[in-house]
């Protein structure tokens, strides 16, 4: 049998100011760029033309930009995407925008008709294109934050109906952690806000909500089991024992998006960067975030002598039997 | 024992289904003949899983009712009925597998898969195809309108947009007055912004006039718009010179302008310009207001090709259409008729030499078979009942949606492969049994995108691979319990029974979770991410199978072969 951590008996939550300094460290200064300096949003938020154009020979960027700037489009964002003969062109300033309200595509056939005038009818193809009028990007932008919050909202009700208050808690803030701290990597990275990073975010909230569930779960069981275990030992325990699990299916996991980042293509590529970014905050929030706070919420609200983490209605019969003696109601703890 | 054999039943029956499920069938599609550009019919295997936009290449268009020129009352039951008319449209343009639905209350979604020109997209969607035939005028109307016209032109503060312009008041004073005494230098100070340019123009109608002895009129008129226009070569045609037709385009959109037109007359601009002593000119048509007939009693039009005329779109009319042609046209001999498609005439107004019945010709004027084609496409379809405007489109190429295919399922392959790595070198025996168990996963997964419908987009393809990555864990997770049974010392048979029930209530928080934020996702997402969405929820619901139902059943079966020696290899 190949096992790894087997058995470890590490004190993780012992080192938690530490790794809340170093969190800190990472979170603070990504907010401090996102409230001076704002991201760089896709024009499926702001609304806007992008034209990815393959040229037969590599162009010079220079006739590009003269080109455009010819017809009127000097506001335009040039930038080679994957090789030297492949670009992408954006038009996302106010004034294009703008122009796009009487009609998306007005942008994009200004850009084409420039391109040929000066590159020839056959000497380009357009391999993509995207015109995104005012109103829809800012429809959109309102979507993308409710989706956010819903999934917050939705899977906040889940643990509340599965966990007792204190989990719940817990594992909400630990969340929150795991979005900032993406959010603070967004702004790093430079990347650009788009609907696909959104989404990434979202699986990556599913993704680090599941290992937290999965760590409380095992604490859950613990609470009932050890009874003359302190807290911060049962979480420390729980932690180690779920550890083999958490190091197969984060690698696991870990190994499929490293996949999918280096070689998925570029539109995968933001997705993938996201979300391995999410395996490691997930795992971190997990065992520094979670469970702190719970050991915080637990010493600041004591639960009664005798309850043990809630088990909720759907724990299974035949593990309750010979544990549930001396448990109370969740509403005897306030 | 007969539990077993149920539970082989049923993953047999489910692997049976899935694989039939998939099974490459015939489909009928329409694609482009190479040779003759016209679309045909051919059949297709395929693989009836539908790919998204970004995988196989094509267009999505949003459209929205343009109330630019006029707000509409009831906009959602206007979008109904202009997406009939689109949804027509676009079934007879013939593209594979098109999407016409109506998104909220007032957009329009169209998606072309394999189309890739934007533009034609966009105008065979939008045009209203809104079909006139107009009397031209025959009684000089606008020559009397022209003052009026000018007037209205200067009152409404347009040529003021230079600074020092001279002032509207000053403008008024002088008129007409002075004007005919100074033509010229009357028309560079009325025209101040556009000095230059006008100044040019004289000297062009000064040439021109000699050569159309008849418009004494025209030949002193130095209003902003009467310099403008000269008269053409049939009743009701006017000129105006190509360099300046935009200057007029802007006069002529201005409302004070439109009212004042002759009474019961509307000006049209042709589709066709006009050569006239090597210079050239946009035509302008004075017409009847009320149109003798509409496309309403349309009931075919065929693209065609004449020997003299090019490309044309010939026209049937219904038989009520074509009494009231008849009649009309009968009261209108010797008259020329315009020939309008949304506020243009097309080509020049031919003379009425007899009545008419139920058949005529639009003539394109050079214009290619492609556009002569969507022309009677549009025709045939019907006219919208309101302008749209497009709002938002995505085009992708089908070169990059292979490249996008391509490259996620290389990715993705590389992914599993990594996958499977790790869990046959960490558990041996009983990870080749959830490897297994992983092929059955996909199938059951790819089954359910085809059961269900849905559409498998490039984040999609991410999402299966990310979903293999994630389908793993509910095994990881009865494989350590299993461990940790064994370690206290159960036989094995107790361990796995254990194993599975107490990693249990795990797999299902964590899988609950994540179906919970893919359903949020799936419900506010628009196309790839949708895809995503759905790739996810069918992912969860086929691993929740494949890792709890086979992963034990292929244990049960290990159990009963091999009663009395156990020992698990995991």
């Amino acid at each position: 049998m190949l096992r790894i951590l087997h058995d470890t008996k590490i004190d993780f939550i012992r080192l938690w100011k530490v790794t809340t300094a170093v969190t800190l460290a990472f979170i603070l200064p990504g907010m401090i760029l996102v409230a001076t300096q704002g991201y760089r949003y896709s024009i499926e938020f702001t609304g806007g033309t992008l034209m990815q154009v393959h040229f037969n020979t590599p162009p010079n960027v220079a006739d590009i930009r003269s080109s455009l700037d010819g017809a009127g489009l000097a506001g335009a964002e040039i930038a080679e995407f994957g090789s030297k003969s492949d670009f992408v062109i954006r038009a996302q300033d106010k004034r294009h925008v703008a122009e796009q309200g009487s009609g998306a595509e007005s942008v994009g056939n200004e850009m084409r008709a420039a391109l040929t005038q000066k590159f020839g009818a056959g000497a380009f193809t357009v391999q993509r294109s995207e015109a995104v009028g005012p109103k829809v990007g800012g429809e959109l932008r309102q979507k993308a934050l409710y989706a956010v919050l819903l999934s917050f909202l939705v899977t906040l009700i889940y643990l509340a109906f599965r966990f007792e208050w204190r989990f719940g808690v817990a594992a909400v803030i630990a969340t929150a952690h795991d979005i900032l701290a993406t959010l603070a990597f967004i702004k790093y990275m430079n990347m650009e806000i788009s609907l696909i990073v959104v989404g990434g975010i979202l699986t990556m909230i599913g993704y680090s909500l599941n290992d937290t569930i999965i760590i409380f779960d095992r604490v859950r069981e613990n609470l009932r089991k050890k009874r003359r275990e302190s807290l911060y030992d049962t979480l420390n325990r729980s932690v180690n024992e779920t550890l083999p699990r958490s190091v197969l299916t984060h690698s696991t996991t870990f190994a499929t998006l490293l996949a999918l980042a280096l070689l998925g293509g570029e539109v995968i590529r933001p997705f993938a960067l996201v979300m391995l970014f999410g395996v490691v905050t997930g795992t971190f929030s997990s065992i520094y975030v979670a469970s702190p706070i719970l050991l915080y919420i637990e010493t600041r609200w004591p639960r009664a002598v005798g309850e043990h983490g809630g088990v909720g209605p759907r724990a299974s019969p035949k593990r309750g039997k010979s544990e549930r003696t001396g448990e109370r109601p969740i509403a005897a703890a306030r | 024992m007969d539990s077993i054999r149920n539970r082989l039943i049923l993953i047999a029956v489910l692997a049976v289904a899935s694989i039939w499920a998939l099974v490459p069938r015939s489909v009928t599609t329409r694609v482009i003949d190479k040779n003759s550009g016209a679309w045909r019919d051919t059949v297709v295997k395929r693989i009836p899983i539908r790919y998204g936009l970004d995988l196989q290449g094509g267009i999505y268009l949003a459209l929205e009712v343009d109330e630019s020129k006029g707000t509409v009352a009831n906009k959602s039951e206007a979008i109904d009925r202009a997406l009939k008319v689109v949804r027509n449209r676009i079934d007879q343009f013939g593209v594979a597998e098109p999407v016409v639905q109506k998104s909220g209350t007032d957009r329009i979604i169209v998606e072309l898969p394999g189309i890739d020109d934007p533009q034609r997209a966009a105008d065979l969607v939008k045009s209203s195809a809104f079909l006139q035939f107009q009397i031209t005028d025959k009684t000089n109307a606008l020559d009397k309108a022209l003052p009026r016209i000018d007037q209205a032109i200067r009152e409404s503060g347009v040529l003021k947009t230079v600074p020092g312009a001279t002032t509207k008041g000053a403008d008024t004073a002088r008129s007409p007055l002075d004007l005919f005494t100074k033509p010229d230098s009357g028309a560079k100070k009325t025209d101040t912004s556009k000095a230059a340019k006008g100044a040019k123009s004289d000297t062009s109608k000064a040439k021109k006039d000699t050569s159309a002895p008849d418009t004494g009129l025209f030949g002193n008129a130095n209003g902003p718009f009467s310099k403008l226009v000269q008269p053409g070569q049939s009743p009701g045609e006017y000129l105006v010179d190509l360099s300046q037709l935009d200057l007029a385009k802007s006069y002529l959109s201005i409302p004070a302008v439109q009212a004042a037109y002759p009474p019961g007359k509307t000006l049209h601009w042709g589709n066709e310009n006009l050569s006239v002593q090597g210079k050239n000119y946009a035509t302008l048509y004075v017409v009847d207001t009320r149109p003798i007939i509409t496309g309403e009693y349309l009931t075919d039009a065929k693209p065609a090709n004449d020997p003299i005329e090019g490309n044309i779109v010939i026209f049937t009319l219904n038989n009520e259409g074509g009494r009231r042609f008849r009649a009309e046209t009968g009261k209108h001999v010797g008259d020329y008729m315009a020939i309008v498609l949304d506020d243009i005439v097309m080509g020049r107004p031919p003379v009425i030499q007899s009545a008419i019945g139920t058949r005529g010709q639009i003539t394109m004027h050079g214009a290619p078979l492609q556009k002569v084609q969507d022309l009677a496409l549009v025709l045939r379809a019907g006219a919208l009942p309101v302008p749209l405007r497009v709002v938002e489109s995505h085009q992708i190429g089908p070169s990059l949606g292979a490249d996008s295919i391509r490259d996620g399922v290389r990715a993705g392959l590389v992914g599993v492969a990594l996958v499977v790595l790790i869990m046959v070198v960490y558990y041996r025996f009983s990870g080749l049994l959830a490897v297994l168990a992983l092929g059955l996963y996909v199938l059951f997964t790819l089954a359910l995108l085809a059961g269900l419908d849905a559409v498998l987009t490039l984040p999609g393809l991410a999402g299966l691979a990310l979903s293999v990555g994630i389908a793993v864990d509910a095994n990881v997770l009865i494989f350590e319990r299993i461990r940790e049974e064994l370690d206290h010392g159960k036989t094995v048979r107790a361990a796995i029974n254990d194993g599975f029930s107490h990693a249990m209530s795990a797999i299902i928080d964590s899988n609950v979770s994540t179906a919970l934020t893919a359903l949020v996702l799936y419900q506010v997402g628009t196309g790839p991410v949708k895809g995503f969405a759905a790739t996810l929820l069918a992912g969860i619901a086929a691993s929740m199978v494949s890792a709890i139902f086979v992963v034990r059943t292929f244990y049960m079966v290990w159990l009963q072969r091999t009663r009395g020696t156990q020992t698990l290899s995991i």
